[in-house]
């Protein structure tokens, strides 16, 4: 599903390489999890992937069922079925949260050629995904994502993921700031998205995310590099010895 | 110090094709108003109160040429709000298109009709709040459409209006030059909505002055014309009494240059007065708000809300006081103008101002310039949403605040409507 080829990334307004040279082969249904230190380009590679200025691609491709994503403007990566739940999600004071959702489904809809959702339609969709996030009536009413606190940002990410049902969705840290219930309910609802045509790469520091959602395939990626990759074990042994041992092997 | 010559040149040559009948008691008003301007003259750009907009334009003798606005298949403004229509067309009344004023169930009558009679319930408000106004800055301007309205409403309202009043300036010759002066009285515990769109001229000099007695409530909303190259300069000045409210919110879409000014008077204890106003302007535009809220009373709270979109070298201005006198303790005075530059060429100009003299009292005010957030804007985008679209999200979500203090739904609603077109319009 996703091909990520030799990816070089440099920062458009410094002389600052980025990522390094980064293959990743992310098959239909699968889910992949990146494990890396800090500032190692995990959310470098998820922004060039959704289509984020300030970047530039020096070498390398990335492609979404072989079309070529670097090319595309960040909405029709969307509309192509790609999705980031972000690392740190944005406060936008003034649309609400709702307009936003319905403004976003019946956008990728007309772009793929597909009949908008009705008002009717999409608030019962929206409430009924809504309730399983355990994201109550107010939170949907409210500006997207002003006052929220950490956890219910998150929450609200993977609810507009419920929503798109995008086909490659990228979780950058949906982890971090998260009770342990709130782990699990977030969990919980990307499991229940998981299916054959829908492929999940996982940014995560913890172990504890891949206990809930069960990596097919665990990569390592330090310095702009995926240094190593394994299955589940390697988030264990992350886990136990931290990243010296592998960065040693490295270099 | 004597008027400076050139002032009263201006003046002469201004006036010198215009007349008013001196009979009744409306002459005598404008025989009053009259001796204001004369001992004003004409603003000029060298005046502090014009320091951002040339009022040049608005001064000279005859009305700048302004084409008429190709209209497209959007419909008029308020079209679906039930409504008691008055329209002037190039600032003459058209009883033919308009409803039976009496449907409003208040007292309305045109001032051309009314001004001859010896008294006159509106002898006690008009000019008398404009003359009120032209302290401590003047506005000769509005002194002038004293003098020299052509016509205009007188309203009066006793109980709770059955329909909101709207009054439609249709433009209709590229040289019209139109003065309107209406007055407006809420009795105790009376209340009305004004609806006003339209250009009305190629030049509108208007003025509406709103007397608002003990509990009564006014709300006002406006939607200026959409014609380019239409000019405007405004005047709302209001006086409160005890728990008396007064809402105004104006939208501007469009027009070459723009000048509204709005004078509001706290009087009464525990009144409330809010101004708004969200502006839109591409290209040549020039649009001024300039408000002037005095508190008098106790335990007053006001509000002023301006926000401007400007792009491709539109200028927004915005000159804004709020003046607190001795004794008016527990003021809560309110104050934010801020615009939205969608490009480097457009400019905003703020002159916010606090002049306080009492010690109890809450007075916040903020004026910010800024550009779209592109990290908002990506964030939109990567969920789908086209980049036009989600600017114009944006662009609304920047204006929500103003058109937020538009209390009834369907209006606000359609305001939004408007700004969608607009958007849509001039979406490069
Ligand atoms: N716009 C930018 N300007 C300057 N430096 C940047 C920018 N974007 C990324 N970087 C730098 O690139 C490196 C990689 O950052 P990135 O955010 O991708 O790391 P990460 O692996 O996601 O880290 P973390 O685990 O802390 O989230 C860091 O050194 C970061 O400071
Ligand atoms: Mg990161």
């Amino acid at each position: 599903m996703l091909e990520i080829k030799n990816l070089h990334v440099k920062l458009e307004e410094e002389e600052k390489q980025i990522l390094k040279g980064v293959n990743l082969s992310i098959g239909a249904g699968e889910v992949h999890a990146i494990m890396g230190p800090n500032g190692s380009g995990k959310s470098t590679l998820s922004y060039v992937l959704s289509g984020r200025d300030g970047y530039e691609v020096t070498e390398g491709s990335a492609t979404l069922d072989g079309q070529e994503l670097l090319e595309m403007e960040p909405e029709e990566r969307a509309a192509a079925g790609l999705f980031l739940a972000f690392q740190y999600p944005v406060e936008i004071p003034g649309v609400g949260n709702m307009t936003f959702l319905r403004t976003a489904v019946n956008a990728q809809r007309k772009a793929r050629g597909e009949e908008e959702m009705s008002a009717g339609e999409f608030l019962k969709v929206v409430r009924e995904r809504a309730k399983t996030l355990k994201i109550d009536a107010e939170m949907l009413k409210r500006p997207v994502n002003v006052g929220f606190s950490g956890g219910e940002k998150k929450r609200n990410e993977i609810l507009q993921m419920a929503m798109l049902e995008p086909r490659m969705c990228i979780l950058d840290e949906t982890d971090s700031g998260l009770d342990v219930d709130a782990m699990k309910l977030v969990s919980e609802g990307v499991n229940a998205l998981r299916s054959e045509g829908r492929s999940f790469l996982v940014i995560t520091h913890y172990q504890r995310l891949l206990d809930h959602i069960k990596p097919d395939v665990v990569h390592i990626m330090a310095n702009g590099r995926i240094i190593k990759t394994g299955g589940p074990e390697l988030a264990l042994e992350v886990e136990h010895n931290g990243y010296a041992d592998l960065l040693a092997e490295v270099n | 110090m004597a008027l400076a010559v050139a002032k009263q040149d201006a003046l002469a040559a201004r006036i010198a094709g215009l007349s008013y009948a001196a009979e009744g008691w409306l002459g005598a008003a404008r025989g009053a108003a009259l001796e204001r301007l004369s001992a004003m003259g004409l603003p000029g750009k060298r005046d502090e109160y014009w320091r951002y907009t040339d009022p040049a334009s608005l001064t000279v003798t005859d009305a700048p040429k302004a084409a008429l606005f190709a209209a497209d298949d959007e419909p008029p403004v308020f079209d679906g709000i039930d409504r008691v229509k008055l329209v002037f067309v190039d600032g003459v009344f058209d009883a033919a298109q308009s409803d039976d004023p009496a449907l409003a169930g208040v007292e309305i009558e045109r001032l051309a009709e009314a001004g001859a009679r010896d008294i006159h319930w509106a002898q006690g408000l008009y000019g008398v709040l404009e003359a009120r106004g032209q302290v401590p800055v003047q506005r000769p301007l509005a002194a002038l459409n004293s003098t020299f309205a052509t016509d205009g409403l007188l309203i009066r309202v006793t109980g709770r209006a059955s329909k909101p009043v709207s009054l439609i300036y249709v433009h209709n010759s590229e040289t019209s030059d139109a003065i309107l002066h209406h007055c407006v009285k809420l009795e105790e515990g009376a209340e009305l909505t004004v609806l006003e769109n339209g250009p009305a001229a190629a030049r509108f000099n208007k003025v509406m002055e709103v007397d608002v007695a003990k509990g009564a409530r006014f709300h006002h909303i406006r939607s200026q014309g959409r014609d380019h190259e239409r000019r405007a300069v405004t005047h709302v000045f209001a006086r409160l009494a005890d728990e008396a409210l007064f809402k105004s919110f104006t939208l501007t879409a469009n027009g070459v240059l723009t000048r509204n000014e709005a004078v509001i008077e706290l009087l009464g204890d525990d009144a409330v007065a809010h101004v708004a106003g969200a502006a839109v302007g591409d290209g040549n535009f020039h649009h001024d708000d300039t408000v002037f809220v005095t508190h008098a009373g106790l335990r007053c709270e006001s509000r002023q809300v301006f926000k401007k979109v400007l792009k491709n070298g539109a200028v927004g201005v915005f000159q804004g006081k709020i003046l607190v006198k001795q004794g008016a303790q527990k003021t809560d005075g309110y104050q934010i103008s801020q615009s939205l530059l969608l490009d480097e060429d457009s400019q905003f100009l703020a002159k916010p101002e606090l002049e306080i003299y009492a010690d109890d009292v809450k007075c916040s005010h903020g004026s910010t310039s800024g550009a779209i957030d592109e990290t908002a804007l990506f964030y939109l985008r990567s969920r789908g949403v086209p980049e036009r679209a989600a600017q114009g999200l944006l662009v609304l979500a920047f204006l929500a605040e103003a058109i937020a203090e538009i209390e009834d739904e369907a209006i606000a609603e359609d305001i939004r409507a408007r700004l969608e077109g607009w958007l849509a319009r001039h979406d490069h």
